[in-house]
Order: structure tokens, then C-alpha cells, then sequence
């Protein structure tokens, strides 16, 4: 069995390195990868703990519930970063810098 | 034990390699594709982890579905793909950013080292009742009872939030209307 902190080490990897593409992508859609390794390193916190819950199951359950709403949040997302293509004419999130005008 | 210690290594480094490779690559196609990669690693891991139907929703639902969502919203939404090519491979690192990431994975690392060392109460709780999922476990059909019993309602939330979520999406990404 592996153990617990080879888990973490990998997810706190992860995450930092999706923080990293958050920060410092210049597209729209490298910064939603970014939060989406972020999320799949937050699952994979939530897999290695919940081997421990054989009864309750909460870790692996909850890892279902987060992988679905990332999947709602992409497609939300993805339909904003078209509309806001549309009207910017660009993907570049530092270059949408006015509201509804 | 030394061959699945050696998988998981393999599995790791994929993941964390590709995924890095990804941050640093300029080309968004080819960062898309590491993408790929790195999911099929992470289910792969999770499968070390003992949930391996978490494995697959994750292989069906996010190479499946999210991905080429990704790949179709890039195409709609760019111009400039071939432009990014001849720039050279990798982008220079941005420093403050980089310099942020790499303290915060500092002390997330050590935490979590801290954190394993001296495990929590009902860890270790649960390695003395011979609570932990094994191997031989059938995994899917507790998930199974467990998810229509005691998470019934967070599930039937999480549906309906779902069809709404994909509702909004389709209706915000029409083309034309009032806008």
C-alpha cells in the first residue's frame, strides 16, 4: 500500500504548478487548465484520505461530486470565454478591462 | 510492494512532469495535449488510491468531455495559433509568479510531510479497527449503496445543478440573440 504522503506530495505539486498557470497564462482557457489541475489535485487529496473511510465512504463520493462540478464549471466557463471573444475580440484576460458598456 | 512503489513513481512523474511541461509550453495546442496526459496519470493514481471508480468518471468525464471542450472553445477563439509556434518552444518564466508558486509548494509540502508523520486522530483510529479500503474491497458497490443512501441528497442536488449549470452554458454560448 502507498503510503499517505506520497498523496500529498504529488497533489501539492500539482496544485502549485496550476497556481503557477493561473498566474501567468496570457489565454483564458490556459488559466481554466490551470484551475482544473488545481481541482484534480484537491481530488486526489480527497482519494488518498478517504481510504481511510470504509464505512462512510466521504472521500471517494465527495471526489465525484468535485469532478462533476468542475466538468458544470468548464461549461459555463467555456461559454463566457466564447461570448467574451466575441466582444473583445481577444482571449487575453488582461485585455478585458471595461464592463458592459 | 517494490513494482507498485515503482508504478506510482512512474505515474507521479508523469503527471507532475507533464504538467509542468504544460505550464512552461507556449504552444496552447500541445499544452492542451499534455493536459490529456496528465489526467489519464492523476487516474491512474487514483487508482493507487484504491477508487477506481473515481478513476473512471475521471477518464470519461474530464478526457471525455472537458477536454475537448477546451479543444473546441481554442478553436473557436483563436487566431493566432500558428503565430505562437515560431517563438520558440518555451516562454520565459514569469519570476514574481514563479517565485510566489514555489514558496507556496514549500510549505504546502511541508505541511503535508509534518502532517503524515503524526496522522490524526481518526486515522489512526481507522488503521486499528481495520477500517481502511483494501485491495480485495468491492469498492463500486459500496460507493454505489452509500451514494443512494446517505449522500442521497447531495447527489440529486449535484444533478440538478449539473443540468442547470449545462442549460446556462448552452444558452450563454449561442450564437447571436440580444447578447
Amino acid at each position: 500500500m502507498i503510503p499517505l504522503d506520497h498523496f500529498l506530495i504529488v497533489s501539492a505539486l500539482l496544485f502549485a504548478i496550476g497556481l503557477y498557470a493561473t498566474l501567468t497564462k496570457k489565454n483564458t482557457i490556459m488559466v481554466l487548465v490551470g484551475v482544473e489541475l488545481m481541482i484534480n489535485a484537491s481530488v486526489l487529496n480527497l482519494v488518498a484520505f478517504g481510504r481511510y473511510d470504509k464505512v462512510l465512504f466521504g472521500g471517494q463520493v465527495f471526489a465525484l461530486f468535485v469532478i462533476v462540478l468542475a466538468a458544470a464549471s468548464v461549461a459555463v466557463a467555456l461559454g463566457i470565454v466564447l461570448q467574451v471573444y466575441r466582444h473583445f475580440k481577444s482571449v487575453d484576460p488582461t485585455d478585458f478591462d471595461s464592463l458592459k458598456d | 510492494m517494490a513494482i507498485e512503489l515503482f508504478v506510482f513513481y512512474f505515474l507521479a512523474f508523469i503527471a507532475v512532469g507533464s504538467a509542468a511541461l504544460l505550464v512552461a509550453m507556449r504552444n496552447i495546442v500541445r499544452s492542451l495535449f499534455l493536459f490529456f496526459l496528465t489526467l489519464f496519470a492523476l487516474a491512474g493514481l487514483y487508482v493507487f488510491a484504491l477508487a477506481d471508480f473515481v478513476a473512471l468518471a475521471q477518464v470519461i468525464i474530464y478526457v471525455g468531455g472537458v477536454l475537448v471542450l477546451m479543444l473546441f472553445a481554442f478553436m473557436l477563439s483563436n487566431k493566432t495559433l500558428l503565430n505562437d509556434v515560431k517563438e520558440g518552444t518555451f516562454g520565459l518564466p514569469r519570476w514574481p509568479a514563479l517565485l510566489v508558486v514555489i514558496l507556496l509548494g514549500t510549505i504546502m509540502g511541508y505541511t503535508f510531510l509534518q502532517f503524515a508523520s503524526a496522522p490524526p486522530q481518526w486515522i489512526r483510529d481507522a488503521e486499528q479497527e481495520n477500517r481502511i479500503i483494501t485491495t480485495t474491497d468491492n469498492t463500486v458497490h459500496y460507493l454505489g449503496v452509500n451514494t443512494m443512501t446517505r449522500y442521497l441528497l447531495p447527489f440529486e442536488l449535484v444533478s440538478v445543478f449539473l443540468m442547470m449549470a449545462l442549460m446556462g452554458a448552452a444558452h450563454m454560448a449561442r450564437k447571436g440573440g440580444k447578447s
